[in-house]
Protein backbone atom coordinates (compact mmCIF):
# COMPACT_ATOMS: atom_id res chain seq x y z
CA UNK A 1 0.00 0.00 0.00
CA UNK A 2 2.76 2.39 0.86
CA UNK A 3 4.26 1.73 -2.57
CA UNK A 4 1.23 3.35 -4.11
CA UNK A 5 1.67 6.46 -2.05
CA UNK A 6 5.33 7.10 -2.88
CA UNK A 7 5.22 5.80 -6.43
CA UNK A 8 5.81 9.32 -7.68
CA UNK A 9 6.97 11.47 -4.76
CA UNK A 10 7.05 14.67 -6.80
CA UNK A 11 3.34 14.52 -7.48
CA UNK A 12 2.10 14.13 -3.94
CA UNK A 13 0.90 17.22 -2.13
CA UNK A 14 2.65 20.01 -4.02
CA UNK A 15 1.31 23.01 -2.16
CA UNK A 16 0.95 26.31 -4.02
CA UNK A 17 1.78 29.84 -2.96
CA UNK A 18 3.73 30.67 0.16
CA UNK A 19 3.07 27.33 1.84
CA UNK A 20 4.57 25.87 -1.34
CA UNK A 21 7.76 27.87 -0.77
CA UNK A 22 7.94 26.65 2.84
CA UNK A 23 7.36 23.08 1.71
CA UNK A 24 9.99 23.22 -1.07
CA UNK A 25 12.67 24.74 1.16
CA UNK A 26 12.01 22.60 4.25
CA UNK A 27 11.53 19.22 2.56
CA UNK A 28 14.42 16.84 3.02
CA UNK A 29 15.20 16.77 -0.71
CA UNK A 30 16.10 19.07 -3.59
CA UNK A 31 14.54 22.51 -3.27
CA UNK A 32 13.82 23.43 -6.88
CA UNK A 33 11.45 21.08 -8.66
CA UNK A 34 13.21 21.48 -12.01
CA UNK A 35 16.03 19.61 -13.76
CA UNK A 36 19.36 20.67 -12.27
CA UNK A 37 20.57 22.20 -15.54
CA UNK A 38 17.65 24.62 -15.55
CA UNK A 39 18.21 25.66 -11.93
CA UNK A 40 21.92 26.22 -12.62
CA UNK A 41 21.20 28.27 -15.75
CA UNK A 42 18.84 30.47 -13.71
CA UNK A 43 21.52 30.96 -11.05
CA UNK A 44 24.10 31.81 -13.73
CA UNK A 45 21.66 34.31 -15.27
CA UNK A 46 21.16 35.84 -11.82
CA UNK A 47 24.91 36.44 -11.55
CA UNK A 48 24.92 37.87 -15.07
CA UNK A 49 22.09 40.20 -14.06
CA UNK A 50 24.37 41.66 -11.41
CA UNK A 51 27.24 42.12 -13.89
CA UNK A 52 25.08 44.05 -16.35
CA UNK A 53 23.41 46.01 -13.54
CA UNK A 54 26.82 47.12 -12.28
CA UNK A 55 27.74 48.28 -15.81
CA UNK A 56 24.50 50.21 -16.17
CA UNK A 57 24.82 51.69 -12.69
CA UNK A 58 28.35 52.90 -13.42
CA UNK A 59 27.03 54.40 -16.66
CA UNK A 60 24.36 56.21 -14.63
CA UNK A 61 27.04 57.48 -12.24
CA UNK A 62 29.32 58.92 -14.94
CA UNK A 63 26.40 60.42 -16.86
CA UNK A 64 24.98 62.11 -13.76
CA UNK A 65 28.32 63.44 -12.54
CA UNK A 66 29.76 64.86 -15.75
CA UNK A 67 29.69 68.64 -16.21
CA UNK A 68 30.17 68.29 -19.97
CA UNK A 69 26.93 67.74 -21.97
CA UNK A 70 26.22 64.07 -22.80
CA UNK A 71 26.15 63.33 -26.57
CA UNK A 72 22.56 62.97 -27.80
CA UNK A 73 22.22 59.23 -28.64
CA UNK A 74 19.26 60.00 -30.90
CA UNK A 75 21.62 61.99 -33.15
CA UNK A 76 24.78 59.93 -32.64
CA UNK A 77 23.04 56.78 -33.86
CA UNK A 78 20.99 58.42 -36.63
CA UNK A 79 21.36 57.18 -40.18
CA UNK A 80 20.35 58.64 -43.51
CA UNK A 81 18.60 55.99 -45.59
CA UNK A 82 17.42 56.87 -49.11
CA UNK A 83 17.64 60.54 -48.25
CA UNK A 84 15.56 60.22 -45.06
CA UNK A 85 17.27 61.25 -41.86
CA UNK A 86 16.08 58.70 -39.27
CA UNK A 87 17.09 58.96 -35.62
CA UNK A 88 18.26 55.79 -33.90
CA UNK A 89 17.07 53.66 -36.82
CA UNK A 90 19.81 51.02 -36.70
CA UNK A 91 19.22 50.45 -32.99
CA UNK A 92 15.49 50.07 -33.64
CA UNK A 93 16.17 47.45 -36.32
CA UNK A 94 18.56 45.63 -33.95
CA UNK A 95 15.84 45.66 -31.27
CA UNK A 96 13.27 44.14 -33.63
CA UNK A 97 15.77 41.51 -34.79
CA UNK A 98 16.52 40.44 -31.23
CA UNK A 99 12.81 40.26 -30.35
CA UNK A 100 12.15 38.18 -33.47
CA UNK A 101 14.95 35.84 -32.46
CA UNK A 102 13.38 35.49 -29.01
CA UNK A 103 10.11 34.53 -30.69
CA UNK A 104 11.71 31.85 -32.87
CA UNK A 105 13.57 30.54 -29.81
CA UNK A 106 10.30 30.23 -27.84
CA UNK A 107 8.87 28.29 -30.80
CA UNK A 108 11.95 26.04 -30.84
CA UNK A 109 11.43 25.17 -27.15
CA UNK A 110 7.79 24.41 -27.88
CA UNK A 111 8.57 22.10 -30.81
CA UNK A 112 11.34 20.51 -28.76
CA UNK A 113 8.86 19.32 -26.16
CA UNK A 114 6.70 17.98 -28.99
CA UNK A 115 9.82 15.97 -29.98
CA UNK A 116 9.75 17.51 -33.46
CA UNK A 117 13.47 17.16 -34.11
CA UNK A 118 13.75 18.85 -37.48
CA UNK A 119 11.55 21.90 -36.80
CA UNK A 120 13.32 22.49 -33.47
CA UNK A 121 16.76 22.40 -35.08
CA UNK A 122 15.67 24.70 -37.93
CA UNK A 123 14.05 27.21 -35.56
CA UNK A 124 17.18 27.26 -33.41
CA UNK A 125 19.36 27.87 -36.47
CA UNK A 126 17.04 30.73 -37.54
CA UNK A 127 17.47 32.16 -34.04
CA UNK A 128 21.25 31.87 -34.36
CA UNK A 129 21.10 33.55 -37.79
CA UNK A 130 19.18 36.48 -36.26
CA UNK A 131 21.93 36.64 -33.62
CA UNK A 132 24.64 36.74 -36.28
CA UNK A 133 22.90 39.59 -38.13
CA UNK A 134 22.58 41.45 -34.81
CA UNK A 135 26.32 41.15 -34.18
CA UNK A 136 26.96 42.21 -37.78
CA UNK A 137 24.98 45.41 -37.28
CA UNK A 138 26.83 46.02 -34.05
CA UNK A 139 30.14 45.73 -35.93
CA UNK A 140 28.82 48.29 -38.44
CA UNK A 141 27.77 50.59 -35.59
CA UNK A 142 31.12 50.28 -33.81
CA UNK A 143 33.17 50.99 -36.97
CA UNK A 144 30.96 53.98 -37.78
CA UNK A 145 31.51 55.45 -34.31
CA UNK A 146 35.24 54.69 -34.29
CA UNK A 147 35.51 56.41 -37.68
CA UNK A 148 33.76 59.46 -36.20
CA UNK A 149 36.45 59.59 -33.52
CA UNK A 150 34.64 57.99 -30.58
CA UNK A 151 37.16 56.38 -28.21
CA UNK A 152 36.84 54.98 -24.68
CA UNK A 153 38.68 58.08 -23.42
CA UNK A 154 37.00 60.78 -25.49
CA UNK A 155 34.87 61.79 -28.45
CA UNK A 156 34.16 64.93 -30.48
CA UNK A 157 30.46 65.10 -29.41
CA UNK A 158 30.69 65.74 -25.68
CA UNK A 159 31.33 63.96 -22.41
CA UNK A 160 34.36 61.63 -22.73
CA UNK A 161 32.66 59.00 -20.55
CA UNK A 162 30.22 58.33 -23.42
CA UNK A 163 32.72 56.17 -25.30
CA UNK A 164 33.78 54.21 -22.21
CA UNK A 165 30.18 53.37 -21.31
CA UNK A 166 29.20 52.61 -24.89
CA UNK A 167 32.05 50.23 -25.72
CA UNK A 168 31.90 48.51 -22.33
CA UNK A 169 28.15 47.89 -22.24
CA UNK A 170 27.45 47.08 -25.88
CA UNK A 171 30.73 45.17 -26.16
CA UNK A 172 29.85 42.90 -23.26
CA UNK A 173 26.34 42.42 -24.62
CA UNK A 174 27.66 41.67 -28.11
CA UNK A 175 29.99 39.08 -26.59
CA UNK A 176 26.96 37.45 -24.94
CA UNK A 177 25.14 37.34 -28.28
CA UNK A 178 28.18 35.80 -30.00
CA UNK A 179 28.56 33.15 -27.29
CA UNK A 180 24.80 32.52 -27.57
CA UNK A 181 25.10 31.92 -31.32
CA UNK A 182 27.78 29.27 -30.71
CA UNK A 183 25.72 27.74 -27.88
CA UNK A 184 22.52 27.60 -29.96
CA UNK A 185 24.30 26.13 -32.99
CA UNK A 186 25.81 23.40 -30.80
CA UNK A 187 22.48 22.48 -29.21
CA UNK A 188 20.72 22.64 -32.61
CA UNK A 189 23.28 20.18 -33.96
CA UNK A 190 22.67 17.85 -31.02
CA UNK A 191 18.90 18.14 -31.54
CA UNK A 192 19.24 17.29 -35.23
CA UNK A 193 21.53 14.33 -34.48
CA UNK A 194 18.83 12.96 -32.17
CA UNK A 195 20.82 13.10 -28.90
CA UNK A 196 17.77 14.17 -26.94
CA UNK A 197 15.60 11.40 -28.36
CA UNK A 198 18.08 8.99 -26.78
CA UNK A 199 17.95 10.70 -23.36
CA UNK A 200 14.23 11.35 -23.79
CA UNK A 201 14.41 14.94 -22.52
CA UNK A 202 14.46 18.12 -24.55
CA UNK A 203 15.09 20.31 -21.52
CA UNK A 204 18.50 21.28 -22.97
CA UNK A 205 16.61 23.30 -25.61
CA UNK A 206 14.69 25.16 -22.93
CA UNK A 207 17.92 25.87 -21.01
CA UNK A 208 19.56 27.27 -24.15
CA UNK A 209 16.37 29.28 -24.63
CA UNK A 210 16.66 30.76 -21.14
CA UNK A 211 20.14 32.04 -22.00
CA UNK A 212 18.96 33.50 -25.30
CA UNK A 213 15.90 35.23 -23.79
CA UNK A 214 18.19 36.70 -21.15
CA UNK A 215 20.39 38.23 -23.85
CA UNK A 216 17.23 39.80 -25.29
CA UNK A 217 16.20 40.93 -21.81
CA UNK A 218 19.52 42.72 -21.26
CA UNK A 219 19.09 44.47 -24.61
CA UNK A 220 15.67 45.77 -23.46
CA UNK A 221 17.43 47.55 -20.58
CA UNK A 222 20.37 48.78 -22.69
CA UNK A 223 17.98 50.08 -25.37
CA UNK A 224 15.90 51.98 -22.81
CA UNK A 225 18.63 53.29 -20.53
CA UNK A 226 21.52 53.91 -22.91
CA UNK A 227 19.99 54.67 -26.31
CA UNK A 228 16.62 56.24 -25.46
CA UNK A 229 17.36 58.11 -22.22
CA UNK B 1 9.18 15.25 -12.23
CA UNK B 2 7.14 14.81 -15.39
CA UNK B 3 4.56 17.36 -14.34
CA UNK B 4 7.00 20.18 -13.62
CA UNK B 5 9.73 19.43 -16.15
CA UNK B 6 7.66 20.06 -19.22
CA UNK B 7 6.72 23.57 -20.19
CA UNK B 8 4.12 22.94 -22.85
CA UNK B 9 1.93 25.87 -23.75
CA UNK B 10 -0.12 26.61 -26.84
CA UNK B 11 1.81 28.33 -29.62
CA UNK B 12 -0.82 31.07 -29.76
CA UNK B 13 0.39 32.27 -26.33
CA UNK B 14 3.93 32.79 -27.68
CA UNK B 15 2.65 34.50 -30.82
CA UNK B 16 0.55 36.91 -28.76
CA UNK B 17 3.47 37.83 -26.50
CA UNK B 18 5.73 38.14 -29.52
CA UNK B 19 3.31 40.58 -31.15
CA UNK B 20 2.98 42.48 -27.87
CA UNK B 21 6.77 42.83 -27.59
CA UNK B 22 6.85 44.22 -31.14
CA UNK B 23 4.19 46.78 -30.29
CA UNK B 24 5.93 47.79 -27.06
CA UNK B 25 9.27 48.16 -28.87
CA UNK B 26 7.62 50.28 -31.54
CA UNK B 27 6.08 52.43 -28.79
CA UNK B 28 9.41 52.99 -27.05
CA UNK B 29 11.01 53.88 -30.39
CA UNK B 30 8.17 56.32 -31.05
CA UNK B 31 8.94 58.07 -27.75
CA UNK B 32 12.27 59.04 -29.27
CA UNK B 33 10.95 59.62 -32.80
CA UNK B 34 8.20 61.99 -31.65
CA UNK B 35 10.75 63.69 -29.42
CA UNK B 36 8.97 63.67 -26.06
CA UNK B 37 11.03 65.26 -23.29
CA UNK B 38 11.13 65.41 -19.52
CA UNK B 39 9.24 63.19 -17.12
CA UNK B 40 6.81 61.97 -19.80
CA UNK B 41 9.75 60.62 -21.82
CA UNK B 42 11.50 58.96 -18.87
CA UNK B 43 8.26 57.58 -17.47
CA UNK B 44 7.20 56.04 -20.78
CA UNK B 45 10.68 54.62 -21.45
CA UNK B 46 10.72 52.94 -18.03
CA UNK B 47 7.11 51.75 -18.36
CA UNK B 48 7.72 50.09 -21.75
CA UNK B 49 11.06 48.70 -20.50
CA UNK B 50 9.54 47.01 -17.45
CA UNK B 51 6.55 45.71 -19.42
CA UNK B 52 8.83 44.13 -22.04
CA UNK B 53 11.15 42.69 -19.39
CA UNK B 54 8.17 41.32 -17.48
CA UNK B 55 6.67 39.57 -20.53
CA UNK B 56 10.02 38.06 -21.54
CA UNK B 57 10.73 36.69 -18.05
CA UNK B 58 7.17 35.58 -17.29
CA UNK B 59 6.15 33.96 -20.59
CA UNK B 60 9.23 33.32 -22.77
CA UNK B 61 11.37 32.22 -19.80
CA UNK B 62 8.37 30.45 -18.22
CA UNK B 63 8.86 32.10 -14.83
CA UNK B 64 5.09 32.53 -14.45
CA UNK B 65 4.67 28.76 -14.68
CA UNK B 66 7.53 27.78 -12.34
CA UNK B 67 7.04 27.05 -8.67
CA UNK B 68 7.13 30.08 -6.41
CA UNK B 69 10.27 28.80 -4.60
CA UNK B 70 12.32 29.13 -7.80
CA UNK B 71 10.71 32.39 -8.88
CA UNK B 72 11.43 34.02 -5.50
CA UNK B 73 15.00 32.69 -5.38
CA UNK B 74 15.72 34.32 -8.76
CA UNK B 75 13.54 37.45 -8.79
CA UNK B 76 14.08 38.81 -5.25
CA UNK B 77 17.93 39.03 -5.09
CA UNK B 78 18.18 41.72 -7.82
CA UNK B 79 16.08 44.01 -5.60
CA UNK B 80 19.24 44.74 -3.56
CA UNK B 81 20.44 46.53 -6.69
CA UNK B 82 18.06 49.34 -5.74
CA UNK B 83 20.35 50.04 -2.78
CA UNK B 84 23.38 50.20 -5.09
CA UNK B 85 21.57 52.46 -7.56
CA UNK B 86 20.41 54.80 -4.76
CA UNK B 87 23.89 55.03 -3.23
CA UNK B 88 25.53 55.62 -6.61
CA UNK B 89 22.98 58.29 -7.53
CA UNK B 90 23.79 60.13 -4.29
CA UNK B 91 27.51 59.74 -4.97
CA UNK B 92 27.11 61.00 -8.54
CA UNK B 93 25.18 64.05 -7.33
CA UNK B 94 27.93 64.81 -4.83
CA UNK B 95 30.64 64.43 -7.52
CA UNK B 96 28.65 66.66 -9.87
CA UNK B 97 28.33 69.51 -7.36
CA UNK B 98 31.97 69.14 -6.27
CA UNK B 99 33.01 69.45 -9.91
CA UNK B 100 30.79 72.51 -10.43
CA UNK B 101 32.33 74.09 -7.34
CA UNK B 102 35.99 73.42 -8.20
CA UNK B 103 35.85 73.82 -11.96
CA UNK B 104 34.19 77.24 -11.65
CA UNK B 105 36.68 78.63 -9.14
Amino acid sequence: MSENVIANPAEIMLAEGFSGIAQDWSADKQTFQVPWGKAMMWIFLLSDTFIFSVFLTSYMTVRMSTTVPWPNPSEVFALTIFGNHLPLVLIAIMTFILISSSGTMAMAVNFGYRKDRKTTAILMLITAAFGVSFVGMQVFEWSKLIEEGVRPWGNPMGAPQFGASFFMITGFHGMHVSVGVIYLTTVAFKVYRGDFDKTGSYVAVEIAGLYWHFVDLVWVFIFALFYLW
Amino acid sequence: MEATEHQEHPISLYLKVWFLLFVLSACSYLVDYVGLQGFLRWGLILLFMFLKAGFIVAIFMHMAFERLALACAIITPPSVLLVLITLMAMEANYTFFTRLFFFSS
